[in-house]
């Protein structure tokens, strides 16, 4: 009970800070707040196949870039698209679609999440790296599919002039939803079957675990919110094409979950701000700096060397990431306990 | 109600050209302790994997109170009723004791996917069910001050009990138990066989388990079967089998033919 009533605080406590924040802060602290939020939907989605199920697949660019253009094309007024798809004639289904914000997330999700089960059909009832290798391909398809399918994407064009609906009411609160959503999971007879495939799957499935159920389960779960969270990507760019979501975009989060701890949500939450924030913040290093009285000449991206060397430091004295595969509460929790009996 | 719990019907295992299980047959009966022993290779463990569905035999059926389920899937034999240990302990390294143990009634907890990510009433209700029940089964082998330990920070011993309690926890008819007191010393073997009888009374339970402890097959099972390169050369009491002749000759090799 007092749990829950401490759950429900800090959930309105998060969006009367997001509400603050949408208010109050600049576009350009906003757009930065915005970036790190659909990251961390991504990042937290990422990891519960990544991490918590122990699943490696490479595939969040591919359902991202299936959310992205999906929402994109329900946004987009059937207007405006005769006049933006100069390549070929967009084809019929694409002129009839047409819907909200809020369903056009939900169906983008959805079609990520069909993909995710027709993939893990073939892919889960083997073991091994095959789910890596299917997975990457699926994002080549994804993206080879974008560029050679001009009726439905406009090809190597892309989509312009995308609804900007997604504010960081909608990114900070969706991201609040997906963190809710996973820890539920995580904490649940199904996170914790997730976690035993990870470890040993033979020992699961003698535990009587449906592994092939479990991991489909974990694979489609994050889907839905990688669907999601590209959605919500497109209508805040405002602007996508075939090649913002190649490998580079899953390599990123891959770092960012490693970062985070494989398996901890609130782990894969403080990384995403420690990198996305971290890529803003070191951007004077691009820049020209006086060091001691010399310059040392504008180097575009020395802030990304930085950001290596910073990445690799990190892994040096974490490495099972931030909080290994536990969450913030737990390891609180933890100290707090040992601080009492010290005492 | 079926006297016969488990019936192995005429199994034969080959592995390529390899027969490692050679039409053995065998019955063991409800609440019985029923052990499977003979030396290293003689398909004792072999005969495990079949019963819970990760090998599918050659020839031959098992017979499980009454329903064929040659070639069930593993998991789904668990929901039979039949649960296992393994030979090299097989605890999941990233949980605690206790989590360990939640594992186990996975199958036993209705609530579905939507139920657990809306925390609907019936969530709470099984999720509270459960812990009572998991550290009452702590309680039960002597190690609930460890509930929240890592598993693999106990003792081999220790982790034994883990072990057969995360068994338990799927609620079996059936306990396959592969070398539970292996790693022991006399004093925790002795202790094993008191709570194995126990567990048995308390959860109505039958019990096969493959052993090389001799003494500890003696002090437990009512049965024995004796494999040797997969066939039986013995069945009978445990106090039989170590004067038996084929068995020392397949424990020690034959002098008269040496």
């Amino acid at each position: 009970m007092k749990n829950a009533i401490i759950k429900l605080l800090l959930i309105l406590a998060t969006l009367l800070a997001i509400a603050w924040a949408h208010r109050t802060l600049d576009s350009y602290t906003l757009s930065i707040l915005n970036n790190i939020a659909i990251f961390a939907i991504l990042a937290l989605s990422y990891n519960l196949i990544n991490g918590v199920a122990g699943q490696f697949s490479l595939e969040p660019n591919g359902f991202v870039a299936v959310g992205a253009y999906v929402t994109a094309l329900f946004l987009i007024p059937p207007s405006d698209k005769v006049d933006m798809f100069a390549l070929v004639d967009p084809a019929p289904m694409v002129l009839h679609m047409h819907a909200g914000f809020l369903p056009a997330l939900v169906i983008s999700g959805l079609v990520a999440m069909m993909l995710a089960l027709l993939l893990s059909i073939p892919v889960f009832r083997v073991r091994g790296d095959y789910l890596a290798i299917v997975t990457l391909g699926f994002g080549f398809i994804i993206r080879i599919f974008a560029i050679n399918q001009p009726a439905y994407t406009n090809g190597a064009l892309g989509l312009n002039d995308i609804p900007e609906y997604a504010d960081f009411l909608w990114t900070g609160s969706i991201a609040l939803l997906t963190l809710i959503v996973m820890l539920h999971i995580v904490f649940s007879r199904h996170g914790r079957a997730m976690k035993a495939v990870r470890d040993d799957e033979d020992a699961a499935t003698a535990m009587g675990i449906n592994t092939f159920r479990i991991k489909t389960a974990a694979f489609m779960t994050s889907a839905f919110f990688e669907g999601v969270g590209g959605g919500l990507l497109a209508s805040f760019l405002s602007t996508i094409s075939p090649d913002q979501f190649s490998f580079l975009l899953t390599f990123q989060l891959l770092i960012i979950i490693v970062l985070g701890g494989l398996g901890s949500m609130t782990g894969a939450l403080l990384a995403t701000i420690l990198v996305m924030g971290s890529m803003e913040w070191l951007r004077f290093l691009d820049s020209d700096m006086v060091i001691f009285g010399m310059h040392t000449g504008a180097h575009p991206g020395m802030r990304m060397v930085v950001f290596a060397v910073l990445l690799i430091i990190m892994m040096l004295f974490a490495r099972k990431g931030l909080f290994g595969d536990r969450e913030l509460p737990q390891i609180l929790r933890e100290k707090f306990r040992r601080k009492k009996g010290e005492a | 109600m079926n006297e016969k719990l488990l019936e192995v019907l005429n199994i034969t295992m080959k592995f390529g050209g390899v027969t490692a299980i050679d039409d053995l047959s065998f019955t063991v009966d409800r609440n019985e302790i029923y052990g499977l022993i003979g030396p290293n290779g003689a398909g004792k463990t072999t005969i495990f994997n079949i019963i819970t569905g990760n090998y599918f035999p050659t020839e031959g059926k098992i017979i499980f109170d009454g329903e064929d389920i040659t070639g069930t899937r593993p998991d789904k034999v668990v929901d039979k009723g039949i649960a296992r240990t393994f030979q090299n302990i097989r605890l999941f390294k990233s949980m605690s004791v206790v989590e360990n143990l939640l594992i186990g009634y996975h199958d036993r907890l209705r609530y579905n996917y939507f139920e657990a990510i809306l925390r609907l009433p019936r969530y709470h209700r099984e999720e509270k069910r459960i812990r009572v029940e998991a550290m009452g089964l702590l309680e039960e082998f002597g190690i609930a001050q460890y509930a929240d330990s890592n598993a693999t920070a106990l003792s081999y011993g220790n982790q034994r009990k883990v072990e057969i309690a995360r068994a338990l926890a799927t609620g079996p008819k059936l306990l396959l138990l592969d070398e539970p007191a292996a790693g022991m010393n006399p004093i925790e073997t002795q202790e094993l066989s008191r709570i194995i009888r126990k567990i048995k009374e308390d959860y109505d339970l039958t019990i096969l388990l493959i052993e090389h402890d001799m003494k500890f097959v003696n002090a437990i099972c009512d049965r024995v079967t004796v494999l040797d390169y997969g066939e039986k050369i013995f069945e009978g009491a445990p106090a039989d089998a170590i004067v038996d002749e084929k068995v020392i000759a397949a424990y020690l090799g034959d002098f008269n033919h040496a």
